[in-house]
């Protein structure tokens, strides 16, 4: 194997499988003896129970076994889960409890729990549990829920203000006071929810003999779900063991713990059968947690050449009833805001509503396409204003690649001064419209008039902090029998981590990547781990790896200098074989790893530890920011409201790529997901907070006619703060996808002078804008 | 009590034969009575595809059908499609050639359906292979992977024809 | 979202399963399963008994009846949208069902399932108006016709009794050369529309318009016919200013409101659609000129 496999386009390692149907959901296991659980949740957004009988359920068919609160073990009857990320700015940091008997805050909260011998049977079950309700006025809109005279979302609070908080650096009254120009402006941001098309799903199994728990999920966070199981029931950490199999895409929303990770362990280790859950999908639209509205009321300052000055604002967000990852999506949404543009003074101030709604934690993009949105249509609202070119203005403002690595003045969410990394973020727009073909836009746009047909052109700029910490790690071995095995804890939900990390660990011992098997996602095989969120696993198990197979690399060459009697200097590594350089003599990997493995009696080779295997755990010194422009051309039928992407351009620096082929198709899903926030998916509730948009004929995510293709191009500014020079891809797509459209349809619509100060956009939205403007 | 049924059913051309429960879906039956789980379910209301397999060589959604309506009836499913166990179809192949899957879910249902559309049109146009795929959602690719594997695919399997003849 | 409990029963005849439809008060005919499944799934219905109609043998025929095309109840909407049949005497069902749902679903789904079901939106219930068919329905001891003009009777709510079954829809057949056109909007492809627009033209040497049937779907609770337009048409030579204001008409049509789309969206649609439409109607009419009407 010569050809060198880090950074190569090779096809992915986990694809037969998958597509032979030999892949591992959580669904596909069947255990012997299983039961399947149902839950019975609240149909209303906010009511207090007055009581609970279960009797009809429990005497139900094939039922075993219902629980309310009163049925759970006396210490976790009130306990609630815990708090991930706790901050000062928080003032009511309301967690879910287990199951509800007393108040629910949302509709979809759980209340009871019904395991039978089939699903089917289950669901019968649970629609025989009766609850007494008094039903509550509902918390929606998160503006209005700050009101002075707002119903409550939590009946015992005196407001509905979960957390508040300012960001921001520099003068920002000064620079207003010394504004050309300003701009103010309220936007509307709706994200949806991640919606992958496995839905979460719990199977547990606790075995006696071994008094050991083994927990199957669907989740981002095999590591997380261990440690909130531990505290939370009590077990011994070593008495847990999670494993996430095959996942089915996660956008985020797996990465949170939630209750049933709790439940269903417990009901299978007090039932002693082993349990299942999966979350059907209207569950899914009711529990499972997505992000929602933000309003931004934000103001800019620019000076007569289009410079900036300073932006400042309020933002409100729709938290949900509960808290479990604090503030971590606005607080991002926060420190994105300046993105790559040399912005000398900002001033935020964020409130946090709690609603009667299903809580807010990061879905792809986690906060940062709403921040995106408001600062670019501030430089689109600056540059109309000026008479400025939409994308002139932006290039007057870049920070200059010189200034790398360039301080912003902001605290970022893992704590440390926001400090861009590296990035050429120019280049970047240059090249974004040249692929686009900017040049020829105008020319286009004329004749597409002529012929009564609105085309239009959108850009945006963004910054993505990725790669956070605290770390994530990996075990590189070489088994007896020469084949690599990689072990770490982040499990994969499509991203292709075998594959990748493969092509890390390749080079180093001359191998292609066919002979390295990845285990992902067990806390069985690693002592420890965090998740696959926040576009975080290339750069910090890709690090890891990269680490511990230079580790293992150096300890085979010792080895091997021993056993062939070379100097180490003059050894190689080919093939996966040690030779001595100039000379017929090698020995093979597999011959390494048996002879470090010891033979009784006798001392191991050259002194070294047993075993051909190292273990690291990256972790880095701060995140490191990618960053990447969207160039959309757009038809708009100003009669129907009908917007047809024409061409999607995309320019994207996630610093050196490990495989263009596997990073395309991160930027090429995460567009898909932000033309769907731009254009179809809406979460709709009513007055009193009640979903209404709860299924995918209502809930629209986008299908293969309404989806571009992405043409992308790759600017490689190498990170120097890990040792690949990595940043994250998965989530740069969706980010500036619904703020490029936007100025898309602007320009498209500019006879009629329409302004889109929210999203998503619909059809009926548009043709009022284009009938107002007539 | 339950109303019950006996059915036997050919699944990639092998024959089972169970006692099912009549209201127990044909996606249901595929994967927790028969146990092959490479069809997969992801909304339950026929919109996502993921359901999708071949009955009597047609489409259908499989969480759509109850499993006593595939009695005596032939049913094909992802696992029946590449040829051997070491092969795969120059569909699949083609999958994973333009990087037409990430997490694998929707896979099944896309290979369904594009397996009985390539034999209704050899030759589509890219328009053509999104319409055919509209019923099918993907949230991870954009598509654009699976799109560009059905044209690639449509010419693999145009190539093989001529080859062959 | 698993079905509720119920018993199952799978009638060999059209007779058969009238009688379990007469026996059984609380029951739902199962027939593509593309509305009834997901409902099921949903738990939106609770039947009692479920009758499967799929093994009727002979109900699933497309005849050519000389004036009409006679559709069995349980003819595929696969089956429709590829008979030349359809394609050459009754191109404007055959341009609507290209919109209906996805192939898998229309691999299952059925005219007599779509016309029960009755959406306010569905395509072939509009095409079925536009062309003024015939539903046949029957029960124990007793068949008939429904105009399609009387066969709504409100929002998916069909003019049949519970006890009766949808065995076949006639469709009158208009003149070769006719001009035909259905357009419709839907937020994405094979989704339900909003509105939608199915015209007919019969038009006679020199472009007049002997005869014009347009139907609205999405706007009213059924498919409507749009009787002003149609009148204010009829006996006019077609041409791009007759259509632009004729369509306007559409905006008078009372409408539905959701938090989809507002009822004067539906209205505007309605006018937008029948406009263009129209246009593309009279172009394809042997008679007719070609018009580019946006
Ligand atoms: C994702 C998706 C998209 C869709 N998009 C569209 C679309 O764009 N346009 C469209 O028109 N449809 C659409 N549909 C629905 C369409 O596919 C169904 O075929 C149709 O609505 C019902 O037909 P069916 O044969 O499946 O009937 P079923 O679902 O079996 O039955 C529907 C109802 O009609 C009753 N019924 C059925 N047959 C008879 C009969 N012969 N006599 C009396 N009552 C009967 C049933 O009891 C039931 O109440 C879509 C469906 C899905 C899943
Ligand atoms: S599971 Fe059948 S269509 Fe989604
Ligand atoms: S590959 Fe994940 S849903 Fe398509």
């Amino acid at each position: 194997m010569g050809a060198k496999m880090f950074g190569a386009r090779v096809a992915r390692l986990e694809d037969p499988r998958l597509l032979t149907g030999r892949g591992s959901y959580t669904d596909d296991f069947h255990l012997p003896g299983m039961l399947e659980a149902a839950f019975v949740r609240s149909p209303h957004s906010h009511a207090k129970i007055n009581g609970i009988d279960t009797a009809a359920a429990k005497a139900h068919p094939g039922v075993v076994a219902v629980y309310t609160v009163a049925d759970l073990p006396e210490y976790l009857r009130d306990m609630t889960v815990p708090f991930q990320v706790p901050n000062p700015a928080i003032s009511q940091p309301f967690q879910q409890r287990l199951l509800e008997d007393r108040e629910v805050c949302f509709a979809g909260e759980p209340i009871a729990l019904v395991v039978a011998d089939s699903r089917y049977n289950a669901e019968d079950a649970a629609t025989l549990v009766e609850i007494d309700f008094d039903i509550l006025p509902g918390a929606s809109d998160c503006k209005s829920a700050l009101d002075d005279n707002a119903p409550m979302c939590h009946a015992n609070s005196s407001n509905n203000e979960g957390a508040k908080y300012t960001v921001g650096y520099g003068d920002v009254s000064d620079a207003f006071a010394n504004a050309h120009l300003t701009h103010r402006e309220e936007y509307w941001i709706h994200r949806g929810g991640g919606f992958a098309i496995e839905n979460r799903a719990v199977v547990a199994e606790y075995n006696e003999l071994q008094d050991m728990l083994t927990i199957w999920s669907a989740t981002q966070s095999p590591f997380l779900v261990k440690q909130n199981v531990v505290d939370m029931l009590g077990w011994e950490s070593d008495k847990v063991r999670v494993i996430a199999p095959d996942v089915g895409g996660g956008f985020g929303p797996k990465t949170i713990y939630y209750v049933e990770e709790a439940l269903i362990p417990l009901v299978a280790k007090e039932l002693g059968h082993p349990v299942k859950w999966v979350e059907d999908r209207r569950e899914n639209f009711l529990a499972t947690n997505m992000e929602r509205d933000q309003y931004w009321d934000m103001e800019i300052a620019v000076d007569a050449g289009g410079k900036l000055l300073g932006v400042r604002g309020k933002m409100t967000h729709d938290s949900g009833a509960y808290m479990p990852w604090g503030i971590i999506s606005p607080y991002i949404s926060a420190t994105t805001l300046p993105g790559p543009y040399i912005l000398p003074a900002y001033e935020l101030e964020t409130r946090v509503a709690l609603t009667n709604k299903v809580a807010v934690t990061p879905v792809r993009g986690a906060g940062r396409p709403q921040a995106v949105f408001a600062m670019e249509r501030l430089m689109d609202r600056a540059a109309d204003k000026l008479g400025i070119d939409r994308v002139e203005i932006r290039r007057r403002n870049l920070i200059p690649t010189e200034q790398m690595p360039y301080a912003l003045g902001l605290i970022f969410r893992d704590g440390k001064p926001m400090t861009y990394d590296s990035g050429d973020y120019p280049k970047c727009q240059v090249e974004a419209l040249r692929i686009a073909d900017y040049e020829g836009f105008r020319a286009r746009q004329e004749t597409a008039r002529a012929e009564d047909r609105h085309i239009g052109l959108g850009i945006a700029n963004y910054v993505e902090g990725t790669g956070l910490g605290p770390f994530e790690g990996a075990t590189v071995r070489i088994q007896p029998s020469g084949r690599i095995c990689i072990y770490t804890g982040g499990g994969d939900s499509g991203q292709g981590h075998w594959t990748t990390l493969a092509q890390v660990a390749a080079d180093k011992f001359g191998v292609g990547i066919e002979d390295i098997d990845v285990q992902k996602g067990d806390t069985g095989k690693i002592a420890s781990g965090v998740g696959t969120f926040a576009s975080r696993i290339a750069v910090n198990a890709g690090s890891s790896v990269h680490l511990a197979a230079t580790e293992v690399r150096e300890k085979a060459l010792k080895v091997a200098a021993y056993m062939l009697e070379a100097a180490e200097e003059d050894l190689d590594i080919v093939d996966g074989r040690v030779v001595v350089k100039g000379a017929d003599l090698s020995v093979g990997l597999a011959e390494i790893a048996r002879a470090v493995q010891g033979m009784p009696g006798f001392s191991l080779p050259g002194g070294v530890e047993p075993g051909l295997e190292a273990t690291h755990y990256f972790s880095p010194s701060q995140s490191c920011y990618c960053n990447g422009t969207a160039v959309v051309e757009v038809e708009v039928d100003p009669e129907t409201g009908w917007v047809d992407i024409l061409k999607y351009s995309m320019a994207h620096d996630s610093g050196t790529l490990i495989n263009p082929f596997v990073v395309d198709g991160q930027v090429q899903g995460a567009v898909a997901q932000g033309v769907g926030n731009a254009l179809l998916e809406w979460m709709i509730y009513d007055d009193n907070a009640n979903p209404v948009s709860a299924s995918f004929a209502e809930y629209l995510l986008p299908s293969a006619p309404e989806t571009p293709n992405v043409d992308v191009v790759h600017i490689e500014s190498p990170s120097p703060i890990n040792p690949l020079g990595v940043k994250g891809a998965g989530e740069g797509g969706t980010i500036p996808a619904p703020a490029a459209i936007m100025s898309a349809i602007e320009d498209a619509l500019s006879p009629w002078n329409v302004v889109i100060s929210g999203a998503p956009i619909t059809p009926s939205m548009i043709v009022e804008k284009v009938r107002a403007g007539s | 009590m339950s109303d019950r049924r006996t059915i036997s059913v050919t699944i990639n051309g092998e024959a089972y034969e169970r006692e099912v429960e009549t209201r127990l879906t044909l996606a249901d039956f595929i994967r927790h009575e028969v146990l092959l789980t490479g069809t997969h379910v992801g909304c339950e209301h026929g919109v996502c595809g993921a359901c999708t397999i071949l009955l009597n060589g047609r489409t259908a959604r499989s969480c759509l059908m109850l499993a006593v309506q595939a009695n005596g009836q032939e049913i094909m499913t992802v696992e029946g499609i590449a040829p051997n166990d070491t092969e795969l179809h120059p569909l699949q192949q083609a999958f994973q050639d333009n990087h037409g899957l990430q997490c694998g879910f929707c896979t099944p249902g896309m290979l369904t359906t594009l397996i009985e559309f390539l034999g209704d049109n050899p030759d589509p146009t890219e328009r053509e292979v999104r319409e055919a795929i509209s019923g099918n959602l993907c949230r991870c690719t954009g598509y654009q992977g699976i799109v560009a594997a059905a044209l690639d695919a449509a010419k693999r399997l145009k190539g093989k024809e001529t080859a062959g003849a | 979202m698993k079905p509720p409990p119920f018993t199952y029963h799978d009638p060999r005849s059209v007779e058969d399963a009238v009688a379990l439809l007469a026996e059984k008060d609380n029951a739902k005919l199962l027939a593509g399963g593309q509305s009834l499944m997901p409902m099921l799934n949903m738990r939106f219905v609770l039947p009692d008994d479920v009758i499967d109609i799929n093994l009727i043998d002979g109900l699933a025929d497309i005849r050519d009846d000389g004036d009409a095309l006679v559709f069995g109840g349980m003819t595929r909407q696969r089956d429709i949208e590829y008979s030349d049949l359809v394609a050459q005497r009754c191109p404007l069902m055959k341009e609507a069902i290209l919109n209906v749902g996805h192939r898998q679903t229309r691999n299952r789904g059925t005219y007599g399932g779509s016309m029960s079901h009755l959406d306010p939106s569905a395509e072939l219930p509009s095409v079925s108006m536009a062309q003024d068919a015939v539903v046949t329905v029957q029960k124990k001891g007793g068949i008939r016709d429904i105009a399609m003009a009387d066969f709504p009777m409100g929002y998916m709510m069909p003019s049949f009794e519970l006890d009766e079954m949808v065995t076949s829809i006639r469709v009158p057949l208009w003149p070769e050369g006719h001009g035909y056109s259905f357009v419709e909007f839907a937020r994405r492809h094979g989704d339900f529309a909003i509105t939608s627009s199915a015209v007919l033209l019969d038009v006679e040497a020199g472009g007049r318009i002997k005869r014009a049937s347009i139907t609205v779907g999405g706007v009213g609770p059924s498919p409507l016919r749009v009787t002003a337009v149609e009148e204010g048409l009829t006996g006019e030579i077609g041409s791009v200013e007759l259509f632009t204001e004729i369509a306007e008409k559409c905006r008078e049509i009372d409408a539905m409101e959701d938090v989809y789309a507002p009822a004067w969206y539906r209205q505007h649609l309605a006018s937008v659609l029948t406009r263009r439409a129209l246009g593309k109607a009279f172009s394809r009419a042997a008679n007719g000129t070609e018009m580019t009407l946006r």
